[in-house]
Order: C-alpha cells, then structure tokens, then sequence
C-alpha cells in the first residue's frame, strides 16, 4: 500500500511519454499517407472548358475530365419527352430528368457507369440511352439507371454555361 | 528435436556455430524428421518455395528493362519482348509463373483442405499461409496492372472502385488509392513500388510458415500425430529433397509447356491493346485464379455487400480451423466429409468459369448458388458434420497397421494407396 | 445422404454443360489454313513474310502502323531474312524527321535500318479524322490482341459479305461475318489481283490474307522460332532430368519401408 503512489507518479510520466510520443509517430506518419492523395499538378486539372456549338441534336461528344470520360448529349425533343415521362415509381434511383438537364437540351454526366466503373456505350440499351458493356446496366435518355447491377444513375458533374457555347466542367 | 545438440566437427565451423548458430540451423533443416507417408500431394510447398524465388529472380531482372509510366509501360513491355536479350523469356516465364505459382498454391490448399492440415496443432502455419495467399493475390493483380494493356487498366479500374463501396468515405479511399480522380500515373507508380515490395514480404512469411511448420512437424495423409524422429519418419535430406525435387521436374515440364508453347493462352487478348481510359473492353474478366471470388463479388446485387461477400470468402478460411469441429483430420478416415470435400471442388470450379462468363441470366443464378453453397459448405456443414459424422477407426503408427478401434481391412489397404 | 451428394454433382455437372453449349452457340467457327508457325516445331515460312511484307506495304500500310517494329527486324534471323541492302532500300523509301541540327532546326532524312517504323499517321487524331472516326488499330501485336489470333484475323480479311437484309449500314460501314457486332469500318481490303507478288505467285485473296497474317503473326512474336527450339531442348533436358531423379529417389528411398 505504501508504495502505491510512486507507481502512479510513474505511470502519469509513462502515460504522458505513451501519447506525446504517439502524436510524433502520428505526425511522421501522416506525410507518408498524404503523399499518395492527388497532387498539386493534378488537381490543377480538375476543371475543363468545352465548346459545344458544332454538336447536332440527338449526337454527343465525350471529353476527359479528371481522367474520367465525360458525355455531353444535346438531346432531340423526342429523347427530353421520354426522360422527363418516366415515373418516379419506376426509378431504381429516383431523379428528376428536371434536375438532372437544368437546360433540357443538354445533359452533361460522367461516362463512368456506377456499378464498377466502366463506360458505358450511347445509343444503346433497353431504354434507348446507355448501356454498359461490364456487366449489362441500362440507362435511360436521362442517365438514369433503369436495368443490371449499377446502385445509382450516371453521376452528374458540377459545370456550368458560360455562355451559349461553352460548358465549363468543374 | 535431435539438432539442438549438434556440434560441427571442424574447429573453424564450431567458432563460428558458436556465434551464429547457422549450421545447426542447416543441420535442423537436413535432420528435420518427416512422414514418410507424405504422397506427392505434400511436394506443392517445395514447389511453391521454388515458385517464389522464380518469380522474384525474373522479376528483379524484368525491372531493369521496365518502365512505369503510362506513356511508356506499354511499349518497354514490347521492348522486353523484341530487343532485350531473352527478354521474350523472361517476360513469358514472370507471367505465366503467375500462373504456376496459382496452380501450385490452390493444389497446396486443397491439399490442407483433404487431410485436414490446418487443424490442431497446426492453425498458425494455416493462419499465415492465408496471410500469404491474400498478398499473393495482391502482387498478381498489381503485376497485371503493369503492362498497361486494356485488361490492366480496367481490371485496375473495377478492383479499386471495390473501395468506394465504403459508406462516407469510399470516394476519398479512392481518390487516395488513385493518386487522383481515375486510374492514372500516379497509380501505376505506386502499384509497381508496391509490385516490388509485397514478394519480399511474402518471403519473410513464408520463412515464418516453415518455421510454424517445424514446431509441430508435417500432416501427413492419415492424419495422425506421429513421434518424431521414429521408424515412422524419415530425415528431410536426402529423403524428401530428392522427391521434392522429383516432382519439381515434373512441375517444369508443365510450366515449360506453358512458356515455351501457349504463352498467352491463361492471358487476355485485350491486354495487348495499350490501355485506352476512353474505351471499355467488351468483358473485364481478372486473371483465371481470381474468377471464384469475382463471381462472389457479381453475385451479390449490392455493391457494398457484394464486396463484403468476397473478402468475408476469404476470411471464412482463416477461421477454418474453428469452423471443422471434427477431431479426426484426414478426409480418408471422414466418409462423408470426403462427399462434401469434392462438392466443394466442384463448387470452386463452377464458381470459377462463372466469374469468366457475363453476370446474367442463367450464369447468374448458377454463380449465385454457387456462391451460397460455398459459405453454407464452410459456416454450416462443417460444423455440424464434426460433431455427427461417423469417422472410420484411425492407424495407431504409420508402419503398424493397427487400428484405434477394430481392424479394418479397407483402411490399411488405403492407407497403402495413399502411400 | 450419398444419393443427395451425387444427385447435388450432377446438377452442377449438368448446370456447366448446358451453360457451356449456350456460349458455343454464340461463337462463330473461324476460318483457318495451314499456318507454317502452328505446333511444337512451327516455323515461319520464309516466303509468305516475305510476300506477307509485300502486302502490308501495298495495301495495310496506308492506314495501319507497325509502330513497334524497326526496319532492322525485316532482316533479322527468324523474320522474313531480308538481305541487309534490302531492308536498308525498304527503310530507305520512307522519311523521318531528325534533328535538331547544329543550326536547330528539324530535318527530314530517309529512315535507317535502325529507325522504327514510319506511322502513316501524325497521331492518333489524325488516324480517326481521316477514317471517319475509328482508328485503325496499330498492327504490330494485332494477332495476339484479338481473341481467335491468326485465325480471327485471316477469317475477318475473307469475311466480307452482304448484310443480310435486316441490317441497314450507315455510310461507310461494312458488313463483316466475323467482325464483333458485324459491322467494320474498314473496307474490304484484298481482292484477287490487288496486287503483283514479286516472287510471281499469284495473288488470290486467300493467299494474300495468308501471307498477311503469317507476317503479323512474325510482327506479333518475332522470337517464335526460337522460343520452339528452345522450348524443345528445355522439355527434352527437363524429362531426362527427371528420369534420372526419379531413379536417384528409387534408390534412396529403397532404404525405407515401405517404399515411395
């Protein structure tokens, strides 16, 4: 009993020495963990402007963007009526063709199918849109994932207009 | 163990034993008291000591030539295979060494999985060979990335999204594996530093499965726990060396056939097409000894759960050894265990072909009950069948042919086969 | 408890089979000839490189490149065996750009053995504009980059057809029986008489897409021949080494009762 309060007092310094020592490890550690997060020179790619204007209805072009495919589709009246007539009952991933297309003639997404990353083929599938070759996913005029294994519809990207020719993605 | 007091006989060779003990270390190894029941079945580790050393041997001289970039991997890979001496060798030799190593390590497995190898005394050598498993997989799948060709690229592309699965954190663990928002550069890099690093690992822990190996001593295929050295067990040199070797010839002329006759045949087509990010191959298929556990992986409709399904089919092997209630360990002497056993194979094998065909329709639900079957064979019938199975009477020795209960004629003529 | 077992096996059993048949459905036979550098002793024939050299220059050239290889391989042992002055006035028909000079400017020179070969196109844009959108695929390693190998390629050149009459091509886009989805950009490539053999043979398609594809077989595997001789003598070395240990273990283990 009587010895009892030195191991204390030394366990309080050990106790200490354990943790200030743990945060030098930790922060010795963290620059070799980071240094595999995307660096300087690749983040300064990540927005990309396009011009658009010598795209026909019902035709799309494809950009790189972060190393990742993006479709640009100006849609025909015909593909905007069937996206936006789909009820939302039927969506495995319910989306509004409305907030998807801000402007209905265009849909701006990421060519990378949602299940495991492929990218999908226009024009193709069940449902007139996209369909991916991996593992079978249909998607719809909007994106959408109507059929197959991908969880959600085809992800769409921050951009924007700067004017009527010119799509900034990012 | 008979080596613990050994002292070499030159005077040179006892100074230096004195300080670091490597004689006796090879004098253990030469002595070290094996079955001599082993059949050629037990042959696979030799082979696989021999795989690893291969591969790393081709490998380290592969890399002079390589070059990790993605403009440029593609065409050093072509380099290797036109200009550099032998290089087409060498190349074919690494990558259908891949292969072998594979076909030797699932041979190794299955072996275990028939004589009941991973039981008690034995589950840490079992334990760590499936830690060895798991980084093989890890090196192959980094080393296909490397040549940069279609396959490479989208097998990179699949296997990595596997992560963003992860809830909140998935796309962050990504983007981190990445070195930036898709498979790129950066990636490349990395995995062939990580392609290098993993065999060296793999060699420390192979050094710790022998080493876990010569505490208890080697299975054999009755199962029996032996006494050692005894008439029931032969000195590893030259005994077991000369049959290793043997059946490590063996072993070559079918990886000879492959290297020199049907290099490309266990590859893909598609990855002697550079890598194209814009392009999707029509079917991402990963090598052929990684399609059980993708068929697992597409069986599952959801993502999360299908990467959960893969990596728990993993994981019910490292805890096998608690899984297999039954005392008695070899298949030979476990009627109905034997059944379930060739069930299994068959199941691993439709599993396979399934993870090559595409996830749909009948293919689908063929893998899906295979992959059901799989998990109930390992969490449910082997649990049971330890506690109700009604095993034949066990050999006493090895060289005695009597038996634990009443004399079976139908055992010791077994056994014979066996031997 | 054994009948269930067995009765499990063979719906498996069958399970595969059937599943087996339904992919065989699928896959169209492929057309084949007798390839010189098939099986354990193959060999190409000297000739049909040669020949097959001749087409590639004549007809695929235009628009496929050979980006791997390097006029020197023309006179390589175990590829078409050039003479050295031939493949120098092969390699010298065509122009690369070199430099920078001392003054620092780019020059354009004829190609030497040791120069790769000269790619039809700029980049890989300029292929795709000028061929409506696709691009025609590098050649070097073609017939190992296509399942099928030099079957799938020799079948696709014989394989143009008609489509059949539910299938409606759009402009410049061909009818391929052995094509993936049956539909190719390129057009029929070789027609009878397309060319004039050097070597007086006549030119049928058939013998053209022989010639051809024994030549990107060449391209696709320069050290084919040496990897079957090799891979001979290292097979018969390794049996008669394992004879040998087989006998050395008999003896050994003659010893132990009982034996291996």
């Amino acid at each position: 009993m009587s010895d009892q309060k030195k191991p204390k007092r030394r366990d309080f310094l050990f106790t200490t020495s354990y943790a200030i020592g743990a945060v030098g490890v930790g922060a010795a550690v963290w620059p070799l963990v980071d240094q595999m997060n995307p660096d300087k020179s690749v983040k300064a790619l990540a927005s990309t402007e396009v011009d658009v204007s010598s795209l026909e209805p019902g035709k799309s072009i494809t950009v790189l963007w972060r190393g990742k495919p993006v479709f640009i589709k100006r849609r025909t009246q015909e593909e905007i009526s069937e996206a936006r007539a789909v009820k939302m009952n039927d969506l495995k991933h319910p989306e509004k063709d409305e907030d998807r297309a801000k402007n209905p003639e265009w849909l701006v997404m990421l060519g990378v199918c949602t299940h495991l990353g492929c990218v999908p083929l226009g024009d193709k599938g069940d449902y007139n849109g996209w369909f991916c070759p991996c593992h079978g996913s249909h998607y719809d005029t909007s994106g959408r994932i109507r059929k197959g294994p991908a969880p959600t519809n085809l992800e769409i990207p921050e951009y924007k207009f700067i004017n009527n020719n010119t799509i900034k993605i990012g | 163990m008979s080596d613990h007091n050994y002292v070499p006989s030159s005077k040179l060779g006892k100074w230096f034993n004195d300080r670091l003990p490597l004689l006796s270390l090879s004098a253990h190894l030469r002595e070290y008291p094996t079955p001599k029941n082993l059949n050629y079945w037990w042959t696979f580790g030799g082979i696989l000591t021999f795989c690893l050393v291969a591969q790393i041997i081709t490998g380290i001289v592969l890399a002079m030539h390589y070059v990790a970039h993605t403009d440029l991997a593609f065409a050093s890979v072509e380099h290797i295979m036109r200009d550099v001496n032998y290089g087409w060798l060498l190349r074919y030799f690494h990558a259908n060494g891949a292969s072998m190593f594979f076909l030797a390590v699932y041979i190794h497995i299955f072996r275990a999985l028939y004589y009941g190898s991973y039981k008690s005394p034995r589950e840490v050598i079992w334990i760590i060979g499936m830690i060895i498993y798991f980084l093989m997989m890890m090196t192959a799948f980094m080393g296909y990335v490397l040549p940069w060709g279609q396959m490479s690229f989208w097998a990179a592309t699949v296997i990595t999204n596997l992560f963003s699965a992860v809830p909140f954190v998935g796309e962050s663990i990504t983007n981190w594996l990445w070195g930036g928002f898709a498979v790129d550069n950066p990636t490349l890099t990395r995995f062939y530093a990580l392609h290098y690093l993993l065999p060296f690992l793999i060699f420390g822990l192979v050094i710790l499965h022998i080493w876990a190996l010569h505490v208890p001593g080697n299975n054999n295929p009755i199962g029996i726990e032996l006494k050692k050295p005894s008439k029931d067990t032969v000195p590893f040199h030259p005994y077991i060396v000369i049959k290793d070797l043997f059946a490590l010839l063996l072993f070559l002329i079918v990886f000879a056939f492959f290297v020199f006759y049907a290099p490309n045949i266990l590859g893909h087509a598609d990855n002697y097409i550079e890598a194209n990010p814009m392009v999707t191959p029509n079917h991402i298929v990963p090598e052929w000894y990684l399609l059980p556990f993708y068929a697992i992986l597409r069986s599952v409709p959801d993502k999360l759960f299908g990467v959960i399904a893969m990596f728990a089919s993993i994981f019910v092997l490292v805890i096998l050894p608690w899984l297999d209630t039954s005392k008695v360990k070899s298949a030979i002497f476990r009627p109905i265990y034997k059944q379930f056993y060739w069930i299994l194979v068959i199941d691993v094998l439709v599993l396979g072909y399934m993870g090559a065909m595409p996830a749909e329709g009948t293919y689908l639900l063929i893998a899906r009950a295979a992959t059901i079957y799989y998990f109930v064979h390992f969490l449910i019938i082997l649990p049971i069948l330890g506690k109700k199975e009604k095993t034949l009477p066990v050999p006493l020795s090895i060289t005695d042919p009597v038996l634990g209960g009443s004399p079976n004629p139908n055992v010791v003529k077994k056994k014979e086969i066996y031997n | 408890m054994k009948n269930i077992i067995k009765s499990i096996c063979f719906i498996f059993l069958s399970l595969i089979f059937l599943s087996q048949n339904i992919f065989a459905e699928e896959k169209k036979k492929l057309l084949t000839t007798d390839w010189s550098f098939k099986g354990y002793f193959g060999k190409f024939d000297r000739a049909s490189l040669q020949r097959g050299y001749q087409v590639y220059a004549e007809v695929c050239a235009s628009c496929h490149s050979l980006k791997y290889l390097s006029y020197r391989n023309l006179a390589e042992k175990g590829g078409p065996e050039f003479s050295k002055e031939q493949a120098k006035a092969i390699a010298a028909n065509f122009e690369v750009t070199d430099g920078p000079n001392d003054d620092g400017d780019m020059f354009v020179r004829p190609a030497k053995l040791s120069d790769k070969f000269v790619n039809p196109y700029q980049n890989d844009k300029e292929a795709m504009a000028s061929n409506g959108g696709a691009y025609p695929p590098d050649m070097s390693v073609l017939i190992k980059a296509r399942s099928g190998g030099a079957d799938y390629i020799y079948s696709l050149l014989l394989g143009y057809e008609d489509p059949p009459n539910d299938v409606i091509l759009d402009e410049g886009v061909y009818y391929n029986k052995y094509m993936y989805g049956n539909m190719i950009k390129m057009p029929n490539p070789l027609s009878d008489d397309l060319i004039e053999y050097n070597d007086g043979t006549k030119a049928t398609e058939e013998q053209m897409a022989k010639d051809l594809v024994t030549f990107l077989a060449w391209t696709a595997e320069p050290h084919l021949e040496a990897r079957h001789k090799i891979g001979f003598k290292a097979i018969i070395y390794l049996i008669i080494l394992s004879i040998l240990a087989y006998f050395s273990m008999k003896r050994l283990w003659s010893r132990v009762e009982p034996e291996v």
